[in-house]
């Protein structure tokens, strides 16, 4: 079992709950969060230069690094992990947003019990990116979840108390869906299995059955990926999130859906999926343009995020709809654009509200004169979130409309109807108004007079916050000047034998 | 007559003998070593335990028999639930000892395990019995003893009161189930389970669905399904915690298991066109108004009462699987939800004996003064609602996978309703972790103090059970390979 090198990802978050709980004062509890978030990142990095070298060789199955081990023997449930080059991306992803995450929290009141949860919750996060085994996943999924509630409603601001009920109800009453969906495949897919690529490759699950576990499993991961109408727990949440935790979550949490739709709902039931998109495109084009829209309303800086969140991860939903190679890589490239982007927002956010005490846009000014630096900062995550080539985000965007341009062409020209075309039209606006709230933002926050004189005598920002956000502005501008790697990262998971929708669409 | 027909009944029989050793130990030792009957209580019972579990696993005990002209049957499976029970009755002991030690009950403690163990008896009798009057004698001493449980904190009125509703309730809802015993015998000519499936069968007549109904009311009411439950929140309200958590777990999970039975083995035929719709209702109801209910409530042993409710409907997911699943996932069901309730009851108990308090607002920011209580009613509150990785999580998952099993869209949306009420469960579930942990802006009004060290074992064993049973596959394993291997009517014979 220990040969395994995924295991590793469940076992380092183990050990660091246990090196947290023996701690005895911040210091030992930052040296062990740090650690050991370096630790999962330098696997996480290893894991992606091994998985490009052994594609190089010539592996051409769909998951490596796989191993089984027996669990619920009579049902079927085994510990099956297994990754490929989506899944390497995740990983990568979480770690270094666990790290940045630590360092924001430097000076968390009551750490022991704060990095005991958020570690926690990471053990959920990447258990679920590295198993295959579908109720494995949904016991991850489900131990990444309720942490939140402890951790938004102890350490949050704002209204903490309704937030994180809300937030919690909402992401729980989504796996009660997904929890019937799965047991519905692992009972109808004929082979009563638990095993994603198993049943990818051989299962049959009769088409009446996929309209009908389609739906659940698209909405229940869905509602995780923040899509309309079941974004609202979305904006509260991250607003009344400690900075840790919103980082998180939106960075990392709200791609567990982006991912479980990609990897469950569509990958075992591609026929539904290919039938039943356009209601669901038409949801996720709603949370593109709505998002944005909402976001140019917000005066709380968290709330803008919050909802430009909803967009960016509208978004993603939206390419993986599309059903094809080139969207789908603009999906992967938008997770971890927006992931890190997001996450940097966040932190920034949490930063300025440390010292300042205050999120309200109207209340603060000429920032970029008393900290330069966290105020640069923001720009640079602007940049990234409205789009500017160079960084991270033009090539996400980029890809994702190209991809879903081209699909909807296909449609067109085939006499499928021009939703996709239409919905790419819409969903292209929201760029627009991206730069919209973005440059206000920037405009009112970091430009213009200084709104409060209080605020001359703040400081700019100590080692660990130039630490934690030097990485993530240095991790966005990587993706955005080397995209190319990407495309031998996802090529195999679309290899055509086990992604039958594009077998069959194209 | 051939007497080994009595070694059949081998766990019946010790259970007798500690009976008796408990009897005459309290009756004839000196006045101050019956300050130790609860401890010696415990001692033999866990001796008891052990040896039964033992048993179990011995290639040398018999595997199945049948006694008294197959009125009362035993196997493995059968074996293995009276052993679950075991184990959550030995935990009530150990949480009860600090209680019983106390001032007022020097001259009657004897009689509380008395009487607890005469239940238990019953219990016994209910899950083997295979004809309606071994089951009626059992039904009859499981619930008449626990009102006198119930009445046991003599000096408080809602102690007195909940006795009597409980036992009203229990005298009428066994009047009702003697009364569909007397259709059923009319109609088939025999209280011999196997006779009733073979005569009733092909009987579609109004009186076998009445019959039947009668029948369910009668159990229903000792599950407190929804609508026979409403002696249930004022009961476990007034009664000593000791008793509640007694009632709560080992009564409903026997009974459960009994209901089981009947409902395979004496109408197994009407399964398909009557008693599903039956219990599809009775689930419905009783999930979703347990869950409704329990929002609102202050006092933490009502809110309790009606997470029993809305856990016996989520149990019986586990009849209408009718499968050897289902089996199997009932049965683990009822160990996970004897540990987290278990833990939840010694949490209350605890703080009860400590301070008297049981209100839910008195709870607020208890995690600043004892966090280690704290954290157990936590442990309790995440498992009962069915969050990973505790053992709630996989005791649900399994029992709406044997549901599942049988494929029908109506068991599809019966499993969607249910699982979307444990959304409203995780609600008030969270409610209490909320108090604890969140509302820390006022002082605690329960002060720092330690809890007894008996208490503190029990803690250590809920909470051991919450932690293993579920990530630790074997005991669901276990139970799952023994039913699958005998199937549905060979498990429960």
């Amino acid at each position: 079992m220990f040969d395994n090198i995924l295991i590793y990802f469940v076992l380092i978050p183990l050990i660091m709950l246990a090196g947290v709980a023996l701690s005895q004062n911040i210091k030992q509890i930052r040296a062990v969060a740090v650690t050991g978030s370096l630790a999962l990142t330098a696997l996480s990095v290893y894991l992606l230069v091994d998985y490009l070298a052994l594609r190089a060789a010539g592996e051409t199955a769909p998951m490596l690094y796989t191993g089984s081990w027996q669990w619920f023997a009579p049902l079927n449930i085994n510990l099956a992990v297994g990754v490929d080059g989506i899944s390497i991306a995740m990983l990568i992803l979480s770690s270094i947003i666990l790290l940045t995450g630590s360092f924001a929290s430097w000076t968390i009141a009551q750490p022991k019990a704060f990095f005991l949860w958020l570690i926690l919750l990471s053990t959920g996060v990447f258990g679920f990116f590295i198993t295959i085994d579908l109720f494995a996943m949904f016991m991850f999924y489900e131990v990444a979840l309720i942490p939140m509630y402890l951790l938004i409603g102890v350490w949050g601001s704002g209204k903490k108390n309704y937030s994180a009920m809300k937030l919690t109800l909402m992401l729980m009453g989504g796996s009660a869906f997904l929890m019937l969906s799965l047991i519905g495949i692992y009972y109808n897919s004929g082979l009563f299995s638990w095993n994603i690529v198993e049943i990818a490759q051989d299962g049959n699950i009769s088409h009446s059955w996929q309209m009908f576990l389609f739906p659940m499993a698209f909405v229940g991961f869905g509602v995780l990926g923040a899509m309309f109408p079941f974004h609202t727990w979305s904006p509260d949440g991250h607003a009344s999130a400690p900075t840790a935790v919103s980082m998180l979550h939106a960075g990392v949490l709200m791609k567990l859906g982006g991912y479980g739709c990609f990897r469950v709902a569509i990958y075992l039931m591609p026929q539904a999926a290919n039938e039943l998109a356009w209601i669901f495109l038409i949801l996720t084009g709603i949370s593109v343009v709505y998002g944005a829209f909402s976001a140019c309303v917000q005066t709380d800086l968290k709330y803008i995020n919050a909802y430009s969140s909803v967009s960016h991860c509208g978004l993603v939903l939206f390419a993986i709809l599309m059903l094809n190679t080139t969207a789908m890589t603009g999906a992967i490239m938008q997770m971890l654009s927006h992931g890190l982007m997001t996450a940097l927002f966040f932190a920034l956010i949490g930063m300025i509200y440390g010292r300042t005490h205050t999120r309200d846009v109207r209340e603060m000014g000429g920032l970029m004169k008393i900290m330069p630096y966290l105020a640069v900062c923001y720009v640079i995550a602007g940049m990234a979130s409205l789009g500017l080539p160079g960084l991270s985000g033009f090539v996400a965007e980029m890809t994702i409309f190209i991809g879903s341009f081209e699909q909807g062409m296909i449609d067109f020209l085939h006499g499928h109807g021009s939703l996709r075309l239409v919905f790419t039209i819409i969903a292209c606006c929201s760029i627009v108004i991206t730069a919209v709230y973005i440059l206000r933002v920037v405009g009112k926050l970091l430009l213009g007079p200084v709104q409060d004189d209080h605020h001359r005598q703040l400081t700019d920002a100590t080692w660990w916050e130039r630490t934690a956000t030097a990485t993530l502005i240095i991790c966005v501008a990587a993706i955005g000047c080397f995209p190319n790697f990407f495309e031998s990262l996802i090529k195999f998971t679309f290899s055509p034998d086990i992604f039958k929708v594009l077998g069959m669409i194209q | 007559m051939d007497y080994s027909q009595f070694l059949a009944m081998k766990q019946e029989i010790a259970l007798l003998v500690v009976f008796l050793l408990v009897f005459l130990y309290d009756t004839f030792m000196p006045k101050k070593a019956q300050n130790a009957t609860a401890a010696f209580t415990t001692v033999v019972f866990a001796i008891f335990t052990v040896l039964s579990i033992a048993d179990m696993f011995c290639p040398c005990s018999t595997a199945d028999a049948t006694a008294f002209a197959g009125m009362y049957v035993t196997g493995p499976v059968i074996m293995a639930i009276k052993n679950i029970l075991n184990i959550g009755v030995l935990i009530v002991l150990i949480q009860s000892i600090k209680w019983a030690n106390g001032e007022f009950m020097i001259v009657r403690r004897g009689e509380f395990y008395e009487l607890l163990l005469v239940t238990l008896f019953g219990m016994y009798l209910m899950i083997s019995a295979r004809h309606f009057l071994l089951f009626l004698i059992g039904l009859e001493s499981a619930s008449l003893p626990l009102a006198a449980m119930v009445a046991f904190d003599k000096k408080r009125y809602e102690s007195h009161e909940a006795a009597v509703k409980y036992l009203l309730t229990a005298v009428f809802s066994s009047a009702v189930f003697m009364m569909g015993l007397s259709f059923v015998y009319g109609l088939a000519g025999s209280l011999y389970f196997s006779d009733i499936n073979l005569m009733i069968f092909g009987e579609n007549s109004a009186l076998a669905v009445v019959a039947l109904a009668f029948v369910i009311a009668g159990v229903g009411f000792k599950l407190s399904l929804v609508p026979f439950h409403l002696w249930t929140a004022d009961v476990y309200q007034g009664a000593p915690t000791s008793a509640t958590s007694y009632l709560s777990v080992i009564s409903k999970g026997a009974t459960a298991f009994a209901f089981l039975v009947v409902m395979v083995q004496a109408f197994g035929m009407f399964y398909e066109e009557v008693w599903q719709w039956m219990l599809y209702a009775l689930i419905i109801l009783t999930i979703t108004v347990g869950n409704l209910f329990a929002i609102r409530q202050k006092n933490l042993k009502r809110f309790l009462a009606f997470s029993s409710i809305s856990q016996a409907g989520y149990i019986m997911l586990g009849v209408i699987a009718f499968n050897a699943t289902g089996v199997a996932s009932l049965m683990y069901y009822v160990l996970v939800y004897i540990f987290s309730n278990l833990a939840a009851f010694g949490v209350i108990g605890a703080i009860e004996n400590a301070t008297g308090k049981v209100d839910m607002d008195d709870y607020n920011g208890l995690s600043t003064t004892n966090p280690r209580l704290s954290f157990c009613m936590m442990l309790a509150m995440f498992s009962l609602a069915g969050i990973p990785p505790f053992a709630g999580f996989f005791s649900k998952f399994f029992i709406f996978a044997g549901a599942l099993q049988q494929g029908t869209i109506a068991i599809y949306i019966l499993v969607l309703i249910a699982l979307i009420n444990t959304i409203v469960s995780l609600y008030y579930y969270l409610l209490v972790v909320k108090a604890m942990y969140i509302k820390t802006e006022e002082p605690c009004q329960i002060p720092t103090f330690r809890s007894a060290c008996t208490e503190r074992l029990g803690l250590w064993i809920s909470v051991a059970g919450i932690l293993v049973l579920g990530v630790g596959a074997v005991f669901y394993n276990y139970l799952l390979e023994m039913t699958t291997s005998l199937g549905l009517f060979g498990s429960i014979m």
